[in-house]
């Protein structure tokens, strides 16, 4: 006889059943293609990577990835409807088909992308833990840390990867824990800790929050691996394709010095990688169902992946992030794209 | 005889009992102890008031457009300034602007109709307020029709949509908790389980589940093509959630009709919603007026937890605002300004329903 507990497994089971044959079938490409606009799930707001701007538009380093795939698939960097979703619902959004493509700041991990009934398409940026210290400390990494008095947000992973660093390390530091991110840069600026611990795409966020940013810097250190990048469904390999190649477009646009100034002069050069690149010489959109000039739009219309992460996060932004690892291949970074050809 | 006595010119009475001295003695400087504790209540309060208004007002930043124009002296109205379309509209397209502000003026301006008493034809004001003015508000507000460009549900936002919400939620409901009510105290086994079960399933769960519920394990059981709109699953999962506490608040009314009123009723040969509708119900509303109010003032301030199902209500888009990288680091003013507008929408439905309270008061008040 089923008892209780059978029965409710039985009904999940059914539901993710139901959940996975359902998005299945159609193309996402030609649901996209006739609704005229690309779903794309973002964040609820953070800084540098999808936040509404003054005038309401989302603007961001996630946000330029479904701008690029909406200027490869429809020619029009705008036609994107933005779906802000919060850490518990975005992957039940994504697997649902309430949105297409998931940018929202998503950590690579072998559960999510082998349990989950998704895919990541890549890496658009580096992400690890670092560490903000003051510069009155005259620290210039984290090797000097011992004893340090650290601010750290409970309940993150953050905690964990602290204390690991530190054991590995055989030092000791004294944690000084909060429940916010506002409350922890409070207690940094209020001298409480030294040295305050966050991932380094928040750190800068934090950075700019205290009364003068100039007095504290962020160590070159980074002691954990989080690899954030775009996922879309499984199942639907033209899209996976697509979301996958808008990416390198942008790498590619970069590593060639194609910007979104220069594209259409571009189109003329007689470098052979920039003219596939551009749709010039052969179609390489073919193959994903898009036109020649798939790679053209998203660089002339969002820019190359350096444009965008000086825009969002770098120099030009108040965040002032380093490029850091997330700089080219052949400029000390990890982002490789493969060629186009 | 008092013939030779001149009769006193009527005086008013001593400054040392009457006029603000008077008051001043008789309440704060009443002997010695009273008297520390009001020297030392001025001071707390000196503490709080001048740093307040310090930062609010005096050392302010009023004028700009960028968090340049901030001193970081004090608070830096400037980004509330320029955020301000988008709290009130949240990511409404800009050129559109125009149909949320004639949904606003129509909205205020049918609040306003009810609730003043000397203009006319009420009755049908309340019709189209509750039938044609949600038809007009929605082909407005979301388009499609007449030409009027589509605006999806996910770009509303703001003041525009919490009102949205709150409005939804209070009209729907309000009669919802009228039937569960009389469902509950219903003769009928089939019609009172139902209603028990119902109530006590919607009051049993935090409202925080419900829109968990709806915005993340529904999709899932839904056929894939078949999608509700985020804004209808939350407008669904909060009437219902409110309906079950409006239901308990006016049941309590109902039961403090003494049953001879129903009794009487049923004599004169009336049916069973004669009896409600004319004799029971319009004593226990009147009576009910407070915990209906306090129900609805709640429901209000729940309207922010759609924040957590990625709806940008009035909360939300103030938190989104705060983390665009070029307004960092002002939330104080950003929570500040969203405070003082659930100030105002607050109190206001507190001040009117001790208003209604007072003009229905036929001898009821202990």
């Amino acid at each position: 006889m089923l008892n209780k507990k059978h029965l409710v497994l039985l009904a999940s089971a059914g539901v993710i059943t139901v959940a996975g044959v359902a998005t299945a079938h159609a193309s996402t490409l030609d649901d996209t293609r006739s609704r005229g606009a690309v779903q794309c799930g973002v964040s609820d707001g953070l800084p540098g990577f999808s936040a509404p701007d003054d005038s309401g538009e989302w603007q961001g380093l996630d946000v330029d990835v479904c701008r690029a795939v909406a200027a490869a698939v429809l020619g029009d960097a705008d036609a994107v409807n933005y779906i802000s979703l919060n850490a518990v619902e975005r992957f039940t959004a994504l697997q649902s088909g309430e949105v297409d493509i998931l940018s929202r700041n998503t950590t690579w991990t072998t559960t999510r992308d082998t349990t989950l009934g998704l895919n990541f398409t890549g890496v658009n940026f580096y992400d690890g833990q670092g560490f903000m210290v003051s510069t009155d400390l005259g620290i210039s990494s984290a090797s000097e840390l011992d004893g340090a008095a650290i601010c750290i947000q409970s309940g993150t992973t953050t905690e964990l990867n602290l204390a690991d660093y530190f054991r590995a390390n055989g030092m000791e530091f004294d944690p000084i824990v909060f429940d916010t991110s506002e409350q922890t840069v409070g207690g940094f600026q209020a001298g409480r800790c030294d040295v305050l611990t966050s991932d380094t795409s928040q750190l800068a966020a934090l950075r700019i929050q205290l009364d003068d940013p100039s007095a504290a810097m962020i160590l070159p250190d980074v002691i954990s691996k989080e690899p954030l990048g775009p996922v879309v469904r499984q199942g639907d390999d033209q899209w996976f394709n697509i979301v996958k190649w808008s990416l390198f477009a942008m790498l590619n646009g970069e590593e060639y010095g194609v910007t979104s100034e220069n594209a259409e002069e571009m189109r003329d050069s007689d470098n052979p990688d920039v003219a596939r690149l551009l749709g010039q010489d052969g179609n390489y959109g073919e193959g994903m169902g898009l036109e020649a000039d798939w790679a053209y739009n998203i660089l002339s219309q969002v820019g190359n992946y350096g444009e965008s992460f000086e825009r969002n996060v770098g120099m030009d932004s108040p965040l002032e992030i380093e490029r850091g690892v997330n700089a080219l291949w052949n400029q000390g970074g990890f982002q490789y794209a493969p060629p186009i050809r | 005889m008092i013939h030779n006595q001149t009769i006193i010119e009527q005086r008013p009475a001593p400054s040392s009992s009457v006029g603000p001295v008077a008051w001043l003695r008789g309440n704060l400087f009443n002997g010695p102890i009273n008297t520390i504790f009001t020297l030392i209540g001025l001071y707390i309060l000196y503490l709080l008031v001048v740093p307040t208004v310090q930062w609010a007002f005096i050392n302010a930043n009023w004028v700009g457009t960028t968090r340049d124009d901030c001193s970081r002296e004090g608070a830096c109205w400037v980004f509330v300034n320029a955020r301000f379309t988008q709290f009130i509209y949240g990511l409404y397209p800009r050129t559109e602007i125009w149909r949320a502000n004639i949904v606003f003026a129509g909205f205020f301006t049918l609040i306003a109709w009810l609730a003043i008493p000397r203009l006319p034809f009420k009755r049908w004001v309340a019709v189209f307020a509750l039938v044609g003015f949600p038809v007009v508000a929605y082909v407005l507000l979301h388009g499609g029709y007449f030409d009027l460009p589509r605006v999806p549900t996910h770009r509303w936002g703001g003041l525009m949509l919490t009102l949205l919400l709150a409005t939804v939620g209070m009209v729907g409901a309000l009669p919802i908790g009228i039937v569960l009510a009389l469902g509950r105290r219903s003769n009928m086994p089939i019609v009172k389980s139902f209603c028990v079960v119902f109530i006590e399933f919607w009051r049993g769960v935090p409202l925080i589940t419900v829109l968990f519920m709806a915005s993340v394990m529904l999709p899932l059981f839904l056929p894939s093509g078949i999608s509700v709109d985020r804004l209808v699953r939350a407008l669904i999962g909060l009437t219902l959630f409110q309906s079950a506490y409006m239901a308990e608040v006016i049941r309590g009314g109902l039961q403090a009709i003494p049953k001879g009123q129903e009794e009487a009723a049923a004599a004169l040969g009336m049916t069973y919603w004669k009896r409600m509708g004319l004799i029971v119900l319009p004593q226990a509303l009147k009576m009910m007026i407070p915990g209906i109010v306090n129900t609805f003032i709640s429901l209000f301030k729940d309207t922010t937890l759609v924040m957590i199902i990625g709806l940008f209500d009035l909360l939300g888009i103030v938190q989104a605002a705060l983390s665009d990288s070029r307004w960092l680091g002002f939330s104080l003013e950003g929570y500040v300004f969203a405070a003082f507008m659930f100030w105002i929408f607050c109190f206001s439905m507190s001040r009117y329903s001790q208003y209604l309270e007072r003009k229905l008061h036929t001898g009821h008040k202990r």
